[in-house]
């Protein structure tokens, strides 16, 4: 009897067992599931950042060195960082006929 | 899996779009819809195109019958532009399109993408005018002083042209972005939801709309979901559903108020609190709601499961179905490469009697209610022979790997078939891959 309510015990639901993975990974990961951070992140899709100030400004207070580009990071919202040519999209190609309609 | 008559049998039928492996971006898929006939056949792409697609029959009798569908017109939607006062990209990715019932000649369609729905015509033109008075027939002006005598333009035949142009363009009503359209069955409105706010317009009236549901905080921080889907009731008029970010489904009647922040009804499962996780607000996040035909059910998709509920009961579904269990197990991995977030549609066939939904790997799923079994098919160029029966396919969650079977770990995530489509009457369904639109028929129809 003792040793089958160890064995339940032990058994965790694949999905918290994928929980305590990601928490591993991510120990700064807020304890909000699914919650605002995440909410604000999809209403924010599409939101550019620049101003020709502060990318000036940031760009004459380093001088020769590189300007810091933003980590990859799930928790991050709005952009403190200065997007740099590089960061730019891309001109987008002229619109051309769907390969569907091929 | 038993239709009407025996076993339904799947076959290839067409595939459109480009080989190669290179995927431009502009052609990623994003919608597919029969209209409501099923003659025709639209799609949109990320690239703001549509391309309509119409069904030509070869052999009308069954068993032997077959179709093909060609493309009937090609435009360009949507265009990308940028919100300057907000700092804001607007895409050009078409989000939706949704057909109008047939009232003339011509067909209507309206598509939408993040902040602008567009309704677009699209007209047949077999005949053109010839003997005009005072010009040639290249265009060119006569002198008047050669004219001797008057005679009566005609109308010959010619090349059949079909032409798409924008009737009306509904914008700057969203602040958010458009995740549906909806066209009431009363033909004269429709709605369209973004994020926090639904909105329902007349189609003959683009210069404003009536605010139907609004559920931003006056907080923001205080946001604890958001809208993913909406959709009119086929026959009820004055009814509509909307899911949410949370798992649940609001049913709201039009007539109880203008504003219909208060649900009528209020559709959720409960979960067992010791179950969980931080992965369960996300994968409970619906990302379609569709009405059966017949009006009496609604069918909703999560990201494991698609649940059918019945409109009398909100307390639970009367079915669940489970799409790809097996991810349950790897949900820490497709939640680092966002693959957790994907938004599948599900679809119902003709008479409400079978349920499709997509899966990764090209793979999709049809659940047949009546006759409870599932089956898993496989969109992919390898099964593309004319009417090729295509295997099932089946998954291996763990253990020993049996001959044909495909571990999870094997599974191509990249390959997600998102968007299906089912005719309204016959068993041809429409599924996209990221590229690619297969079609696929019943072997017996």
């Amino acid at each position: 009897r003792a040793s089958e309510q160890n064995t339940e015990e032990k058994m965790i639901s694949p999905e918290k067992a994928e929980e305590a993975k990601l928490k591993a990974r991510y120990p700064n990961l807020g304890n909000k599931p699914g919650g605002s951070d995440l909410l604000r992140k999809r209403l924010q899709k599409g939101q550019k950042y620049f101003d020709s100030g502060d990318y000036n400004m940031a760009k004459a207070k380093i001088k020769n060195k590189q300007l810091p580009t933003a980590a990859p990071e799930k928790t991050e919202i709005t952009g403190d960082h200065i997007p740099t040519p590089q960061d730019l999209p891309q001109r987008k190609t002229s619109l051309v006929t769907s390969k569907l309609a091929g | 899996m038993a239709g009407p008559g025996g076993d339904m049998q799947w076959c290839f039928s067409q595939v459109k779009g480009a080989i190669d492996d290179d995927v431009a971006e502009a052609d990623i898929i994003s919608t597919v819809e029969f209209n409501h006939t099923g003659e025709l056949l639209a799609t949109g792409d990320k690239g703001g195109r549509v391309v309509i697609f119409q069904q030509e029959i070869e052999n009308k009798n069954p068993p032997q019958f077959r179709s093909e569908y060609n493309v009937y017109s090609t435009f360009q939607s949507h265009e990308p532009e940028f919100d300057y006062l907000k700092s804001l990209e607007i895409e050009e990715k078409i989000n939706k399109i949704r057909w109008l019932p047939q009232k003339n000649a011509a067909q209507f369609l309206l598509s939408t993408n993040d902040k602008t729905i567009k309704l677009w015509k699209i007209s047949e033109r077999d005949k053109r005018p010839e003997g005009y008075n005072l010009k040639e027939e290249d265009g060119r002006y006569k002198d008047p002083n050669t004219i001797t005598s008057l005679r009566v333009p005609v109308l010959i035949p010619m090349d059949l042209m079909v032409e798409a142009s924008p009737r009306r363009v509904f914008a700057n009503a969203h602040t958010y972005h458009i995740n549906s359209i909806s066209v009431n069955s009363d033909n004269e409105t429709y709605l369209s939801a973004d994020d926090l706010r639904i909105n329902l317009w007349h189609l003959e009236i683009t210069d404003r709309s009536f605010n139907i549901v609004d559920i931003k905080p006056a907080n923001m921080e205080e946001l604890t979901e958001v809208i993913t889907a909406a959709e009119f009731h086929p026959h009820q008029c004055n009814t509509f559903v909307y899911s949410s970010s949370k798992g649940t489904i609001r049913l709201c009647d039009m007539r109880a108020s203008a504003l219909c922040d208060k649900h009528s009804k209020l559709f959720e499962e409960p979960e067992d609190p010791s179950n969980r996780s931080f992965f369960s607000e996300i994968i409970s996040s619906i990302s379609d709601v569709k009405f059966s035909h017949n009006g009496r059910y609604m069918m909703t998709r999560d990201y494991l499961s698609v649940k059918i509920w019945d409109l009398n009961m909100e307390n639970r579904p009367v079915e669940t179905y489970q799409v790809h269990e097996y991810l349950r197990s790897k949900l820490c991995s497709l939640y680092e490469n966002d693959c957790i977030f994907d938004k599948f549609e599900c679809c119902w066939n003709g008479n409400d009697s079978v349920v499709m939904t997509g899966s990764y790997n090209n793979f999709f799923r049809m659940f047949d209610r009546g006759h409870r079994r599932d089956v898993t098919l496989e969109a992919s160029r390898e099964n593309s022979k004319p009417m090729q029966v295509l295997k099932p396919r089946k998954v291996c969650a763990g253990g020993k790997r049996k001959k044909d079977e495909i571990s999870v770990d094997s599974l191509d995530f990249n390959k997600k078939i998102l968007h299906t489509a089912w005719h309204p009457q016959d068993n041809i369904i429409a599924v996209a891959t990221t590229n690619n639109l297969y079609i696929f028929q019943d072997k017996v129809i």
